[in-house]
């Protein structure tokens, strides 16, 4: 992975960049020591890494906002850092870079239980959002795997997703407004309390963009009524085509479960070994799951279960019970502890067609075979997003090479048949430089120059992104 | 001027040597209309795509709304965040396009439960300023590639880029409908009435509230969709839960049921009425106050008191309705009016941002100049 030379004359003048951000910052706010930067030399990308030049921990919009304003002043870029938690690198710092970590920031503002929203300092992690409202009953929506340790400060760079965005959409769709501080120190509200914009829609345009338009300091997030019930299906199959296409049937069908994931064998047999759900040993599973009032959950299972049987299902569980949804979610929930238990793999993110799956899926095999590593699938397939996982062998010579040479071609793939590189992990540094593959040259220029209002000097998140030659000319001007 | 293609489109601009006024079937003049000479995107027409067992639908932009909405319904699906229709409202003709609606960003009702317009847009393509063809987004569920340009597209009237091609996503048909009335609420009570139904697990997709119903009384509405037996069973559990504030009587005949959504969606109380128009999002407890503290002003409450329709006497109430938002947060356009400060002025670092943007996608200043706020 290439990455920018750092700049000697910020490396040279570190010691005068951190006399003058502990003048706005408290001491310990301002971390340089080389033994404890090196805590934050990586997120959960682990692959690369890289100790930046300083650390900074602020605790407040306006302690952002003067220690962004003094980086920008000697041109020192910065890095902001939710809980470090991406997949992508999109927290991974240069050696000449600071990175402002919003962890000291995890209060609750403001709650309203009428108006539905509660806005947070966006240090606060995800699952403790919901945390925050759910005596009353309510919850926040987007539910990234690692919910209970990333922060709202990366779900809003990432867009992050979750299982249950089939129904309540992503990050995006539950965002109502958020205080953001630009790479000069301004400060800026976008939406808030009400609904959609009265100019453009720059909240929508922040979101997702990975940290590279500013630091997102305060968010308002919009809370939901949590459902009275919801149990899950368990349905297998023997084959992932045909479970492929029972997905597109239950969709088209009217029903709209929160949640349809998708295993296929090898990844039902790790999890087997590992967590001992009871699945069956089959192609494919399927979970779908749905809510609402007992009544209501019954009358929609039994239309899933309908559409089903017309694919000849080797197996068909329905959830009767809390304990009954526990024991179907169970292995879905750790398989990714199961795979790891396997070895080193490597997680891909690219989202597909729906009416695509059979054919990728089948791809995806055909191309294990060709490069040598096995697959495991496990995904959110009523949306299309896919996490095909990787296997290799970290200390084998080569075998990372191939690895992502592989997952590089399975996401090509992905675009190929009308689908995207990564649906809700980010580009970051991961997928930086296939991303002349989905988009052209205009596509990318045109997004570089919402970078160029933003960020002028190219100082926020530096190297994410966007690929270097393409970027070039804009980071040197 | 009224190109058939992308790339007929491209030439136009680049070749371009004054302001240009876009229209797709110029039924939404808000803002006014600016001096250009008309482009129209009237004839890049037709369904590129359309799978209902991915939801999703590709379509040029000049295609009119109603082949959409009737080819979405012969397979039992909708564009779920109910645009509305401005015809009645702003008293003009034409044919509703889909590229009206994504720039406008027009949502209805079921704003409010399902998202607006830019929640259901998953891709666009379009020229911009200088003539660029850009693909943003996909036609994807899922899709965080490099920046999200489609939000910004969205709602940003042909200012930045003339839109040629939309993705959507679109949504199942519930199968029945249900709205709860009740009659003779002031609006205090309504809003709370309504911040209730919304916070409950109910799954309300309309709220509004009604200053003078059809009969004159006002009129507090609750809609509920989906499966008859879950409707029913919903309905139930909300007359008991609201039971303490008024009569809630369940109306399920699909016609009414369907009138009585579309007289709130294009607010209809304000057809063939003089006066100004203004929209306001606010947060909905906000909202009643800001109209008592307008005199004269009628009002119409959508997404529960979230989005208030207001209707004035010709010029007047800016500075007094700018001000009762600007207080509480919020924004406030006059949809229907003289004048070319229709769009609500941004806080100076907002501002800043927006002409940015608008200076790097349009640096000739040709697109629909005038229009929204400038710096």
């Amino acid at each position: 992975m290439q990455m920018p030379e750092p700049n000697p004359d910020i490396l040279a003048r570190k010691a005068e960049l951190v006399a003058r951000l502990r003048k706005v910052l408290p001491r310990d706010a301002v971390i340089e020591d080389p033994v404890e930067t090196r805590a934050y030399e990586c997120d959960a990308l682990t692959a690369y890494k890289c100790p930046p030049l300083a650390v900074l921990l602020p605790a407040s919009t306006r302690e952002v906002s003067d220690a962004l304003a003094i980086c920008h002043e000697m041109g020192v870029p910065v890095v902001p850092r939710g809980a470090g938690t991406s997949l992508a690198g999109g927290a991974l710092p240069t050696a000449d870079s600071v990175i402002v970590g919003v962890a000291r920031m995890n209060e609750v503002l403001e709650t309203d239980y009428d108006n539905r929203f509660i806005r947070v300092q966006t240090g606060r992690t995800n699952l403790s959002v919901t945390g925050a409202v759910e005596e009353e009953g309510f919850f926040y929506a987007p539910d990234p795997s690692s919910q209970l340790a990333c922060a709202i400060a990366g779900n809003i760079a990432m867009n992050s997703g979750g299982a249950h965005c089939l129904k309540y959409g992503v990050t995006t769709n539950n965002l109502m407004g958020v205080t953001m501080v630009l790479m000069d120190g301004t400060v800026v509200e976008l939406g808030g309390a009400h609904l959609d914009a009265g100019g453009y829609d720059l909240l929508g345009l922040v979101c997702g963009s990975e940290g590279q338009l500013g630091v997102v300091t305060e968010a308002t997030l919009r809370i939901l009524r949590k459902p009275e019930g919801a149990r899950p299906v368990l349905i297998g199959f023997d084959s992932s085509e045909v479970a492929g296409a029972c997905v597109s049937d239950i969709i088209k069908a009217g029903v709209l479960p929160v949640a349809i994931e998708f295993m296929d064998r090898p990844c039902i047999r790790a999890t087997e070994d590992f967590a001992h759900a009871g699945y069956p040993d089959c192609e494919a599973l399927l979970i779908v799951e749905v809510e609402g009032s007992d009544p209501e959950i019954d009358e929609q299972l039994d239309l899933i279960e309908a559409i089903a049987r017309r694919h000849d299902p080797v197996e068909l569980r329905q959830s009767r019970s809390a304990e009954e949804s526990a024991a179907i979610w169970k292995g879905r929930k750790s398989a990714f502890g199961a795979m790891g238990q396997l070895g080193d793999y490597m997680c891909l993110d690219g989202t597909i067609p729906v009416s695509a799956l059979p054919h990728v899926l089948g791809r995806i095999g055909e191309m294990s075979q060709e490069f040598g590593l096995d697959v495991a699938n496990v995904f959110h397939a009523g949306d299309g997003n896919m996490h095909p996982l990787i296997l290799y062998d970290a200390n084998k010579p080569g075998d990372l090479e191939t690895c992502e040479a592989f997952g590089a071609e399975i996401l090509k793939l992905c675009v190929e048949v009308g689908g995207c590189l990564t649906g809700e992990h980010g580009v970051g540094i991961e997928k930086r430089d296939l991303m002349a593959h989905q988009y052209g040259a205009d596509d990318l220029s045109a997004q570089m120059d919402v970078k160029d209002v933003f960020d002028p000097r190219w100082l926020l998140n530096p190297a994410k992104v966007f690929p270097l030659d393409v970027s070039g000319t804009r980071r040197a001007a | 001027m009224t190109p058939e293609t992308e790339a007929e489109l491209a030439t136009i601009i680049k070749e371009a040597d004054g302001p240009l006024r876009i229209e797709g079937g110029g039924t939404r003049p808000i803002g006014g209309a600016s001096n250009g000479a008309r482009l129209s995107t009237s004839a890049m027409t037709g369904i590129e795509l359309y799978e209902p067992g991915a939801l999703t639908l590709v379509v040029r932009t000049g295609t009119p709304l109603a082949e959409i909405e009737a080819t979405l319904e012969a397979e039992g699906q909708r564009l779920a965040f109910e645009p509305m229709d401005h015809r009645g409202l702003l008293d003009t003709n034409g044919t509703p396009t889909i590229g009206g609606v994504v720039a406008a960003n027009v949502s209805g009702p079921r704003r409010v439960q399902a998202g607006a317009c830019r929640d259901f847009l998953l891709g666009v393509r379009f020229v911009d300023g200088q003539g660029r063809i850009v693909r943003n987004g996909g036609r994807v569920m899922k899709n965080v590639t490099g920046y999200d340009m489609v939000k910004l597209m969205a709602g940003s009237y042909g200012t930045l880029g003339i839109l040629t091609e939309v993705a959507l996503k679109v949504l199942p048909r519930p199968r029945a409908t249900g709205v709860l009335l009740c009659e003779g609420l002031d609006d205090a009570t309504a809003i709370q009435v309504l911040c209730r139904a919304l916070g409950s697990p109910y799954e309300v997709s309309g709220a509004a509230h009604l200053q003078h119903g059809l009969d004159g009384a006002p009129m507090t509405m609750i809609r509920l969709e989906g499966f008859a037996d879950s409707v029913a069973y919903r309905a139930g559990e909300m007359q008991k839960l609201l039971a303490d504030s008024g009569t809630f009587t369940l109306e399920t005949d699909p016609d009414r049921t369907a009138a009585d959504w579309r007289h709130i969606r294009d607010v209809e109380p304000f057809h063939g009425r003089a006066g100004d128009v203004w929209r306001l999002s606010v947060k909905p407890t906000d909202a009643p106050g800001i109209v008592a503290a307008l005199p004269g002003a009628e009002a119409v409450y959508d997404w529960g008191g979230g989005l208030v329709w207001l209707l004035v006497p010709e010029d007047t109430g800016k500075t007094a309705i700018r001000q009762a938002v600007a207080q509480r947060g919020g924004h406030a356009t006059r949809v229907r009016g003289a004048g070319t400060d229709a769009f609500p002025p941004l806080p100076a670092p907002v501002a800043a941002l927006q002409a940015g943007l608008r200076r790097r996608f349009d640096p000739r200043g040709i697109l629909n100049p005038g229009l929204m706020a400038e710096a």
